[in-house]
């Protein structure tokens, strides 16, 4: 070890000693939980700007939370985005039909189906509200939990659950880790695994839009964990600069795995207020509220589209389940965490909305639940007949070796023919089919 | 698949005479002209056009919005130029040092080489990032580096090196049209003539030279197939960029008959030619600039010991920069030039 200086201090010197500051979250396992030190604002108080006014005018957006529905679960104030019953129940139904698959999916990594799966559970409305206030072909570059996006454009859940067990059915061919989805169809980017580098690149999509007099914007989702990698500079510094059409998504669910929130530099601001920083519009919003997560979406849309500028959204929210399957939050965090947070449950929330509008009640949210969950498993049976990860290899050899690049180069030629022969060893006779 | 010099003479008129950057700029404004979705973006490549010039007057030609400056910022030059290609352009970045690459190597390595694979073909990068490597213009330790190799070990990325005016043109004009991304690095010691590696003696220009010989108006040199520098019978000199000319002066200060040949593309390599003429040689020498550990000579060296190990007559050799950062004054002594190189020669022609 190198050897490090211990100063002395000088005699009769009172000057303290320098301190690192290393942040500690408030609850560990076990302690009781008191949110009381997050303020949430009231709802309906913020006013709602023009899509077209300058950033400078959302000081207290960046630090107060855009709040729509009330203890009341009646929509108030200026953000109400006035959505019709139709539109709420069909929200309504991609959430309950994201937390039936989420349940599911889990469930099947338990039982050796996958090696890996990721919930969204509370965080539904960050994803499934906000895209629906976005064109279909707006272009959306997902960071790995906005499953809510696929569910709420449409995508067929049989491809998502080939993908998961990276069977024969699997459109990727069994090359990505499971809910890496890729759906051009959808204006759904390939989802990478690398953190936050899909930011940058929707700034891109973005950029090019613009060049090309296209209408189409792009928005980006990353965690707020990962707003500390470069790629996040980078992509508020080019979004500003070109004034690109493009909506920056921070999904703030208070924990990176088991670091939380303030190790992305929570303890002293928001990660809304980045925006001020560097000239992008930005909204703090409260991410249970669907409504909320509506209307921010549309407004920065409206101002993207508007060729007003970028929009950085910072979705405060919860994370009410582990990162991943491989994850048990129960070692680093309080359990009473999810029960006590102060913006309670999306699907909950929205639910008792529509029940309040007079537009729904318990027997027909009990009746979407339970289709929810039965057209999850007549999926998943449809999805296990194309085999499940571990149970054979799905995909011929040689379609390791395409796509690296658009032709097969010499070397992979042969590395191809290798990787037949060692099947071949291994199964002889076996044809690479 | 080896491109002689005949063949270049049938590519049209070859009187004008250009230097690298005006061959550079030259295909990099036929393919914004004929290609709307072709863009050009880096530092300072804008109303300024490059810090070698290579995009001088492009912007005034094609726009703002075709040519542009961008932040400082490699990571974010990258990325969208991923984001870009994703949306149907064809981005070509310029890095405007090599040595600055690093900050977008995760876009480079774990985005634009992997996009086709990931998604299954649903995304592509079909970006050209240029950028000037190597040294021997007095750049220190963070304006002369030449990392091809870094960028060779990963798949799904090409890597291509012109060493003449001639096929820097044509291989850029192939590396913009090709749907994988390209890294083309431009040897800016070679960037205003051809360089025989006596730093102490008059620089040359291009203009006397056969290779400047650039051709008017589109053509492209197909990436993967090398060209054959001189024709020998002893010995196999594998080399690229600034080092096809050091070694091809050698070669002929010392009498050598030696079959030159300039890779032009490291991945995919053309192992043909290599192989043809190593079997018809018996001896092989690889020479380039970068350090020699890990280096692509490396590569190189396992390739021709692999697939021509009972025509060897001598074990192959590597001529390399030293395993050192590029010191600033002491460059010439780092540069693997005459010396070396002939050495390098006397001994595998010893036996």
């Amino acid at each position: 070890m190198a050897e490090r200086p211990n100063p002395p201090r000088a005699a009769g010197s009172n000057t303290p000693g320098l301190s690192l500051h290393v942040p500690e979250p408030k609850f560990r396992p076990g302690d009781p939980v008191d949110f009381g030190h997050i303020d949430v604002g009231a709802p309906g108080t913020l006013p709602r700007p023009d899509e077209t006014c300058d950033p400078r005018e959302l000081h207290e957006h960046a630090y107060g939370l855009v709040r729509v529905l009330g203890e009341d679960a009646r929509a108030q104030g200026p953000w109400d985005p006035k959505l019709d019953a139709d539109t709420l129940r069909a929200m309504l139904g991609h959430m309950a039909l994201t937390r039936a698959f989420d349940e599911r999916m889990f469930r099947g990594q338990r039982q050796g189906k996958t090696s890996f799966y990721m919930k969204c559970t509370g965080e539904e409305a960050t994803s499934i509200a906000a895209s629906m206030a976005l064109a279909a072909d707006d272009m959306v570059f997902p960071s790995y939990r906005q499953q809510g996006i696929l569910i709420a454009r449409g995508y067929p859940l049989v491809e998502m659950i080939n993908q998961i067990y990276s069977n024969k059915g699997d459109k990727l061919k069994g090359r990505q880790l499971p809910i890496m989805y890729s759906s051009r169809e959808k204006s759904f980017f390939t989802i990478s695994g690398n953190l936050a580098t899909q930011t940058p690149q929707a700034v891109g999509w973005a950029m090019a839009s613009a060049i090309k007099g296209d209408t189409r914007i792009a928005a980006t989702w990353v965690g707020e964990g990962s707003t500390a990698e470069g790629d996040f500079h980078s992509a508020c510094t080019f979004a500003t600069v070109y004034n690109a059409p493009v909506i920056l998504n921070v999904v703030n669910n208070q924990w990176a795995i088991s670091s939380f929130s303030g190790f992305a530099g929570a303890e002293r601001t928001t990660f809304a207020a980045r925006a001020l920083g560097y000239g992008l519009a930005g909204l703090r919003v409260d991410g249970n509220d669907a409504l909320a997560c509506y209307a921010a979406e549309q407004w920065a849309a409206n101002r993207a589209r508007a060729n007003a500028g970028p929009t950085l959204i910072e979705f405060f929210t919860y994370r009410a389940e582990g990162h991943s399957t491989s994850d048990d939050p129960a070692q680093y965090r309080s359990a009473q965490e999810r029960s006590e947070w102060p913006l309670g449950d999306p699907v909950t929330r929205l639910r008792n909305h529509l029940i309040a509008l007079g537009e729904w009640d318990e027997d027909r949210q009990a009746e979407m639940d339970r289709r929810a969950a039965e057209t999850v498993l007549a999926t998943t049976r449809e999805a296990e007949a194309n085999g499940i990860l571990g149970h054979g290899l799905h995909h011929p050899f040689r379609t390791m070796f395409e796509d690296v690049f658009e032709e097969l180069p010499w070397h992979l030629k042969e590395q191809a023919e290798q990787a037949i022969k060692e099947r071949q060893t291994k199964w002889p006779g076996s044809l690479d089919q | 698949m080896t491109a002689s010099v005949d063949d270049i003479r049938d590519v049209g008129v070859a009187d004008r005479r250009l230097n690298m950057i005006e061959a550079i700029n030259e295909a990099l404004a036929i393919m914004l002209e004929r290609d709307p979705d072709v863009i050009v973006m880096g530092e300072d490549v804008g109303y300024f056009g490059g810090v070698f010039r290579c995009t001088a007057g492009l912007q005034e030609k094609f726009g703002k919005s075709r040519v542009f400056d961008t932040p400082i910022s490699e990571c974010g030059i990258i990325a969208v130029a991923v984001g870009m290609g994703a949306y149907g352009l064809r981005p070509v970045p310029e890095i405007q040092f090599a040595d600055y690459i690093y900050p977008g190597l995760d876009q480079l390595i774990s985005e634009a080489a992997r996009l086709r694979y990931r998604s299954a073909g649903e995304f592509i990068a079909p970006m050209t990032v240029r950028s000037p490597f190597g040294g021997g213009i007095f750049g220190g330790q963070t304006h002369s580096q030449s990392p091809e190799a870094i960028f060779t070990h990963v798949a799904g990325l090409k890597t291509v090196i012109p060493a003449t005016p001639h096929d820097a043109k044509g291989l850029l004009i192939a590396a913009i049209e090709d749907n994988d991304p390209v890294i083309f690095f431009e040897p800016k010691r070679i960037y205003n003539g051809p360089f025989n590696g006596y730093y102490d003696k008059p620089a040359q220009a291009w203009k006397n030279h056969p290779d400047s010989a650039v051709p008017e108006g589109y053509y492209k040199i197909p990436l993967g197939t090398a060209r054959k520098v001189t024709e020998g019978e002893t010995l196999t000199v594998l080399a690229y960029g600034t080092m096809v000319h050091v070694a091809e002066a050698v070669c002929r200060e010392k009498g050598v008959d030696a079959d030159i040949l300039d890779l032009r593309t490291l991945v995919p390599l053309d192992i043909e030619a290599i192989e043809a003429s190593v079997e018809k040689t018996g001896r092989c020498l690889i020479v380039h600039e970068a350090t020699r550990t890990s280096g692509f000579g490396a590569e190189l060296s396992a390739l021709v010991t692999e697939r021509c190990f009972y025509h060897l007559e001598a074990p192959v050799e590597r001529v390399t920069g030293f395993d050192t950062p590029y010191p600033h004054s002491l460059e010439w002594a780092y540069f693997p030039g005459p010396i070396r190189i002939g050495e390098a020669i006397d001994k595998i022609l010893k036996d």
